[in-house]
């Protein structure tokens, strides 16, 4: 997420609270928090007390439980975070316990955000310090209660697996015999933390604290919500956005055996019944007429031609240095255009929430990436008091940023509405889920760029699509720019002297458009390098050494972009029309550098052959975790690469469910050989980095196998059928 | 139509009062309360509600009730009962295949049941048995080698 970039990690730790609770020691500290552009909220609750934001608790029998807003979605996170908390703190892992934070805003905020959400590859990031440092304060707290009951010195005191221990005089205590005489101590200030040097958990591949559940059928994600009396619901929204129910023959509906309620509110209908096949075929027997409104006419084709009649007027400029008008007077200058299409997020667990309203309260069972706004929002719809509103949060089958909005929660709760004193399952069907999505914007990039001495001496882009932030976040749009958008842009890695980035904001008119897996950086990061490709060309040089020619400033990279070039064989003989494409980026604080090899076939049908990359994502925190989000953040991009696109026809999405929503599945999986370069660094993002590297490398291998300079995504196979190799 | 059957789920006996042409998905779900088979997309394209139906992967959301007959049903809460679903199921936790996990009930399910038919699959027979699940989390690479350590176990 951008917003990381724009804000100052004062990760120095403002201060602590401990309180004595039943027993037990209990750490309280605060995670520095602001919205992008504010200044940075002291930490006061309402009364100007100290509010703490995190938790540590350690009881008699030595448990350590983190209470922690981050959600789990299949990142890694729980154990990431733990781990982080448990080096400092010199805790037995086996002994941490994660507990989901309950819904409040002011006390669970990612500071990285201001709000409290899990998303833009934060979570690892955000938390390092504060949680290093609540850590390293609750050890020598509890140091200083072995060291007083022995009546020794502190400093000669070790701790190791949640035990302080005294070499000289061979006793040990453990933590939790420690916890209530920790508890009377104060904490101390600016307690220095380890040396990385020697790190003992950090850095090595501990097992995952959330995957045994996940393999025996036992793990509730929200759509596995039971409750006793339920009753289950699916429902439609109108297919064209914007539009409304005009009318409803509820007759055969009301005829599906199990079929117990027809709902119709203003934009949307649901069917409740005894069960989802009930309510799906209630819905299905529904003979709903809808008033499709004003977009009932739009297609693809009206929004393309939006953005790019709205394309030649001049941005707002977001960055420039030098004089970028001036260095595209001089040298060889080259233009493309680069164009990306809507995207649905398919997550595999589809859009549910499950329901229980009575008269006085709401109460709701889901996944979610936001917590607090799904609270807040609910308390607005019905009027309630946020406290009558809680929300139980799940395990999230599937984010990818879907789960950013609260929309599933909000029009669940419209139609348990309608069914005081009856928890109720909502479920989308897959088709409701894509048709009714928050879609990643299309986007129109126009760069302009000239070639001196085989280097690019100046770069002119312009990044034209929909603001996500104005609506989701406005804070990150001001002044016309959205920093989301122009996130991988603004910042891009090569040496240019004169350059220039411009935002120009072009609503899809009623599509509704969110975050989606890679973020602003998914957009840039495939226009930018499918140009340096183009440009590398042009100059006569190899991609790879043109492109590290102009990493001059940036070490990582280049050490990265080496690595991949020899762990990928990159200049080695290829058979005819395969190709082998590289893509750099520095996204989200990680730096990685990706080679894709591609054969296109005669039919022009895309075969990947492999896949190498090499990244330095700072401090290695669980090593196998990072290998895992990168090699399914590369699938997530290929796949979208290869077959994403919504199209929009008589103002609704013409795809419905994974027949024409195409994935990429096993059998066209090559190997996928990630390069992990140890750093010191503090931890930069890895859950999505690797989808925004994904479609340029491949795009870069259908040019290096096709001669073709493919322009847009999905890669279109007509344009590539018996093109020459 | 509908009627009460008798049904047999992971060697217990239930009985039913569901209509004909209700999937067998909705009826674990949503009716015995057994949540560990997911619903995906409903048209038998992705594979997360995939059973074994005398010991062959099947997917239950396009699989009305009125066809199960007597034979026995197999699902996620119960393949580690069997010697096959066991070694999956350590392969999977040995190797971190899972992600977020939601389409890892019916990837097991299937990987379970190659197993069971081919005891010591190649990569041509992961790819046809395997094809069928959709993991948007992309875990596709460690499924592969789970898979060939789960049947590497048997061997062994």
């Amino acid at each position: 997420m951008p917003a990381s970039k724009l804000i100052s990690h004062s990760a120095s730790r403002r201060d602590f609270m401990k309180s004595v609770a039943a027993g037990g020691f209990l750490l309280a500290f605060y995670v520095p928090a602001r919205a992008i552009n504010e200044p940075e909220q002291t930490p006061t609750d309402t009364k100007g007390k100290f509010a703490p934001n995190a938790f540590i608790r350690i009881d008699k029998t030595g448990t350590t439980t983190l209470v922690m807003p981050q959600v789990e979605m299949g990142q890694g996170v729980y154990t990431g975070v733990a781990m982080i908390l448990a080096e400092e703190l010199d805790a037995d892992p086996a002994k941490i316990l994660l507990e989901h934070a309950p819904p409040n805003e002011k006390l669970y905020t990612n500071p990285d955000f201001g709000i409290q959400a899990t998303g833009g590859s934060t979570s690892l990031r955000a938390f390092w310090m504060p949680l290093r440092t609540a850590g390293a304060t609750a050890r020598a707290m509890l140091v200083q209660a072995a060291a007083q009951q022995w009546k020794v010195d502190p400093g000669s005191c070790t701790t190791s697996r949640s035990e302080v221990s005294h070499p000289a005089s061979s006793r040990k205590i453990d933590y939790g015999a420690l916890s209530d005489a920790a508890a009377k101590i104060m904490p101390p200030k600016n307690v220095p933390l380890k040396d990385p040097a020697t790190f003992v958990l950090i850095g090595t591949p501990l097992k995952r604290y959330d995957t045994p559940d996940k393999v025996n059928g036992k793990v509730i994600y929200g759509i596995d919500a039971m409750l006793p009396g339920m009753k289950f619901a699916t429902l439609a929204a109108c297919p064209v956005f914007g539009g409304k129910v005009a009318h409803a023959d509820e007759a055969a509906a009301k005829a599906v055996s199990g079929v117990q309620r027809v709902i119709l509110l203003d934009n949307m209908v649901a069917v409740v019944g005894d069960h989802m096949w009930a309510a799906k075929q209630g819905l299905e027997a529904l003979k709903v007429s809808w008033a499709e409104g004003e977009q009932a006419e739009v297609s693809s084709a009206d929004l393309w031609q939006d953005i790019r009649t709205a394309s030649h007027k001049e941005g707002v400029v977001a960055k420039s240095r030098g004089d970028v008008e001036k260095g595209l007077s001089t040298g060889q200058r080259f233009e493309a255009d680069y164009e990306l299409p809507f995207l649905a997020h398919a997550t595999m667990e589809p859009l549910n929430c499950t329901v229980l309203c009575k008269e006085d309260s709401c109460e709701l069972w889901l996944g979610t990436q936001i917590i607090a706004r799904v609270q807040q929002t609910t308390a607005a719809l019905t009027g309630l008091p946020i406290e009558k509103v809680t929300v139980h949060n799940h395990l999230i089958g599937g984010g990818f940023g879907r789960r950013l909005e609260p929309d599933m929660a909000l029009n669940a709760v419209r139609v348990a509405q309608q069914m005081k004193g009856v928890p109720v399952k909502v479920v989308w069907t897959r088709e409701e889920d894509i048709q009714q999505d928050i879609y990643r914007p299309m986007y129109r990039n126009v760069i302009s760029a000239s070639l001196d001495g085989g280097k690019v001496a100046a770069w002119k882009y312009k990044v034209c699509g929909a603001s996500i932030m104005a609506r989701w976040l406005p804070p990150a749009f001001q002044k016309g720019i959205d920093v989301d958008a122009i996130d991988s842009a603004v910042d891009m890695p090569y040496d240019i002297p004169d350059f220039e980035v411009q935002y120009l904001r072009v609503e899809a008119r009623s599509v509704p458009t969110g975050f989606w897996r890679g973020v602003g950086p998914n957009n840039n990061v495939f226009a930018i390098e499918s140009f340096m490709d183009e440009l590398a060309r042009k100059a006569g040089k190899d991609p790879i050494a043109f492109r590290r020619d102009m990493l001059g400033k940036q070490p990582r990279l280049i050490a990265a972009l080496d690595l991949v070039a020899a762990k990928s064989d990159w200049g080695q003989p290829l058979p005819s029309r395969v190709g082998r494409g590289v893509c750099v980026q520095p996204s989200f604080a990680s730096f990685i550098a990706t080679v894709v090899e591609a054969e296109v076939d005669q039919q022009g049908e895309v075969l990947l052959r492999r896949i190498t990359t090499a990244v330095d994502v700072g401090t290695l925190v669980n090593p196998d975790s990072v290998e895992a989000q990168l090699q399914g953040g590369l699938v997530f991009g290929l796949t979208a690469a290869l077959y994403g696109e919504i199209t929009i026809k008589k103002g609704r999405v013409e795809q419905s469910n994974f027949h024409d929503y195409r994935m990429l599945r096993i059998h066209q999986m090559p190997r996928i050989d990630v390069h992990l370069i140890k750093s010191g660094e503090a931890p930069g993002g890895v859950g999505e980095t690797g989808t925004t590297a994904g479609p340029p490398a491949l795009r870069n291998a259908i040019f290096a196998a096709t001669g073709v300079a493919l322009k847009r995504l999905p890669i279109d196979r007509s344009a590539l059928a018996g093109s020459r190799s | 139509m509908t009627q009460t059957r008798n049904i047999t789920v992971n060697g217990e006996a239930k009985s039913v009062s569901v209509p004909d042409d209700m999937p067998l998905l909705w009826v674990l779900r949503d009716v015995l309360g057994m949540t560990g088979t997911k619903f995906g997309c409903g048209i038998a394209q992705c594979g997360a509600c995939t059973v074994h139906l005398d010991g062959k992967a099947v997917r239950s959301c396009v699989l009305p009730i009125s066809r199960v007959g007597s034979r026995p049903i197999t699902t996620i809460e119960a393949v580690g009962n069997t010697s096959a679903g066991a070694r999956v199921q350590q392969a999977w936790l040995a190797l971190e295949v899972v992600q977020c996990g939601y389409c890892q009930s019916g990837q097991i399910m299937s990987a379970s049941a190659l197993l069971n038919q081919t005891a010591s699959p190649d990569d041509a027979d992961i790819d046809a048995a395997m094809a069928g699940n959709i993991c948007r989390c992309g875990t596709y690479v460690r499924i592969r080698a789970a898979i060939k350590q789960a049947a590497a176990k048997r061997a062994a």
